[in-house]
């Protein structure tokens, strides 16, 4: 029999009971609609967090004392290393495989300009800082390395603090703000990253020379941590290992040692991340997967239900000529036609919820054109691995007790 | 002489319900010639109904031989059963089986809908032609729930002829149906033997075995009569004989 009379057939019969199709489809159209709007869900969860890592610089290494790693034994407290700008001046000088590297010092502080005033991280780094974050200027420009060497009090500002501080009317560029009230004088203001990978503000920050504030605001000589970029992304892993190796050195550990500073790239804490949101994904979509099962089963219990109170339509067909084949595609069709349907109307209300998802609730929903493959191919698998038992069913019916059913 | 169409040779049919075989079928040899009309009969549970079963290739004996059109059936597989049904046999009931809310000449298409050798066009045609043939020219687009008994066994005769079948099997045919449409349906049966094919119909109403040629009376599994009518009623006439039908649209 020819495909297209197959599928007449199986439109007509499915027309024939219209309800009972329509609540058949049901069970598949909610598992695919949840298929996709779960993956999308997940997708997006994963590329926020992908695009908010990145928006940290990609090929970025830090380096902070203490022994990183989970359990064992540590070293005690107060042991750990302390980093000086001559590591950092040491690595620079050796390490071939790092671009730019930076020490910084970070502190909240209270800063005030005019009648206003706002709590913010402030940051000292070099001016490398810039380079190895990409972060680029909205406005104005950045310190020199002369202002740097000379403790200059002048500031890079984030737009969190623009805003807390200036408002949306004044540019901040030129005006002089107080960091524990000591003036500062804003040359530029920091384009807006945005959220970070755990949710924190990226622009609520002031960034200045490290001299300026390892002097005159924190007040210590050691550095808090240091900020590297490796010169390529491949690169990453020989520019950790060289400043592993110069580190050790310096601080006078063996090569078996556990060292009591940790070098993080930012290799790690997408990989890190990246589990997280698949995670998140395998479990919506095996929620979404159990549905689309029990909509199968929903496919097979109306289609044995079918093939029995056709028994005399199958009979007659055997008797004019059908052979198994012809039966089984019969109602293989019908089958796939159900879940095919549903699976339609399940891909369009799954991209409706996505995106109502994303306007109502305000979550990162991704929707991609695999995912919508995807459960459109298991719903079609759905109806051929449930409407296949039914449909052997009918096509091994003898026809004589076919023709004789009541 | 001709081949026959059917060469029967001691076929039996053993069925086993619980602990008991039944025999239906006991050592049955026949042979059935083209173009006759044979009339079968017999009470119920004589075996007919197994013996047109057998002949209609819907069951396989138990043991035994049958020749259909001079091929060896009895050891053909389930799909090759149904090739020889589509392409050699034509079947009509008693109780119509027309598939429902399915038009008359989608009824009739269905045998041509599983081959593969004839083309969308040609099912209509042949299936048109098979209606105008059976008098339902003007009704190709009914359901069976419309129209009557009578004109759905027409449809279900157009339909066992569409195949160009050489031999039709028809079980009690006219069980359902009152006298004058019987005859007419009759008539048909007569019009397709006359046109060469062979017609085997299973009646217990004597007055339509009177029409056949030939009269095989089944009894315990066993033929106990087989005889050839020399002078079979012609439906044309006995309808003509019958009084005029009352005024029904």
């Amino acid at each position: 029999m020819k495909f297209s009379a197959l599928l007449l057939i199986a439109f007509r019969s499915l027309a024939r009971n219209k309800l009972r199709s329509v609540l058949t489809m049901l069970g598949i159209i909610i598992g695919v609609a949840a298929v996709i709007a779960m993956l999308s869900v997940g997708q997006g969860a994963k590329s926020s967090v992908e695009s908010s890592i990145a928006s940290m610089g990609t090929n970025v290494l830090t380096v902070f004392p203490g022994a990183g790693g989970t359990g064992g034994v540590r070293s005690d407290a107060g042991t750990t290393s302390r980093f000086t700008e001559d590591d950092v001046e040491a690595i620079r000088k050796e390490a071939e495989a790092v671009r730019y590297i930076t020490p910084t010092a970070r502190m909240s502080a209270q800063v005030k300009f005019g009648g206003q005033n706002w709590r913010t991280s402030v940051y000292g780094a070099y001016p490398e800082y810039l380079q190895i974050r990409s972060w680029n200027l909205a406005s104005g420009s950045p310190y020199s390395a002369a202002e740097e060497r000379g403790a200059a009090k002048v500031c890079l500002m984030g737009k969190t603090v623009v805003k807390n501080l200036f408002g949306d009317s004044t540019s901040p560029v030129g005006q002089t703000i107080r960091i524990k009230n000591l003036p500062f004088r804003v040359i530029g203001v920091l384009e807006e990253k945005g959220q970070g990978s755990f949710g924190q503000d990226q622009d609520d920050i002031i960034v200045a020379p490290y001299s300026t504030v390892q002097k005159k605001i924190v007040g210590g000589t050691y550095a808090q941590n240091m900020f590297a970029s490796a010169v390529s992304e491949p690169a990453i892993a020989e520019a950790s290992a060289q400043i592993d190796e110069i580190l050790r050195r310096r601080f006078h550990f063996g090569v078996g040692d556990l060292p009591d500073f940790t070098i993080r790239t930012q290799t790690e804490l997408a990989q890190a991340m990246g589990s997280v949101s698949s995670t998140l994904t395998v479990l919506l979509s095996s929620i979404a997967a159990i549905s689309l099962l029990v909509g199968g089963i929903g496919i097979m219990n109306i289609m044995l239900v079918s093939v029995t109170e056709r028994t005399r339509e199958i009979g007659i067909r055997l008797a004019v000529g059908a052979n198994g084949r012809d039966i089984l595609l019969q109602f293989l069709v019908e089958a796939v036609t159900i879940s095919f349907c549903g699976g339609l109307i399940g891909v369009a209300l799954g991209v409706g919820a996505s995106s109502l998802l994303s306007s109502l609730q305000g979550w990162a929903v991704k929707l991609s054109p695999v995912s919508i493959l995807i459960a459109f191919a298991f719903s079609a698998a759905t109806g051929i691995f449930f409407g296949w038992y039914p449909a052997r069913k009918a096509a091994r019916l003898n026809p004589i007790d076919a023709l004789r059913f009541e | 002489m001709d081949t026959p169409i059917v060469a029967v040779r001691n076929l039996c049919k053993t069925y086993r319900m619980g602990e008991m075989d039944v025999h239906a079928l006991r050592d049955v040899t026949l042979d059935i010639r083209p173009a006759e009309f044979v009339a079968i009969s017999g009470a119920s549970g004589s075996g007919k109904s197994t013996f047109m079963n057998i002949l209609g290739c819907l069951d396989v004996p138990t043991s035994g031989s049958y020749l259909l059109d001079g091929r060896e059936v009895q050891k053909l597989t389930r799909d090759e059963l149904s090739l020889v049904r589509n392409r050699k046999l034509g079947f009509v009931f008693q109780s119509f089986n027309l598939l429902s809310r399915t038009t008359a000449l989608e009824n009739v298409e269905l045998p041509l809908l599983y081959r593969r050798d004839v083309t969308a066009k040609d099912v209509r045609a042949r299936a048109e032609a098979s209606l105008q043939a059976v008098g339902l020219g003007e009704r190709v687009l009914h359901h069976p729930n419309q129209l009557s008994g009578g004109q759905q066994q027409r449809v279900a005769i157009a339909r066992s002829m569409v195949n160009d079948p050489v031999l039709i099997l028809a079980d009690e045919p006219t069980g359902n149906l009152d006298t004058r449409s019987s005859i007419e349906i009759i008539g048909l049966f007569q019009g397709l033997n006359r046109r060469g094919i062979t017609v085997v119909l299973v009646t217990h109403e004597t007055d339509i075995a009177a029409f056949a040629t030939r009269q095989v009376v089944f009894k315990d599994g066993r033929v106990i009569r087989d005889e050839v009518n020399g002078s079979p009623l012609d439906a044309a006439k006995e309808l003509a004989r019958l009084p005029k039908p009352e005024a029904v649209a």
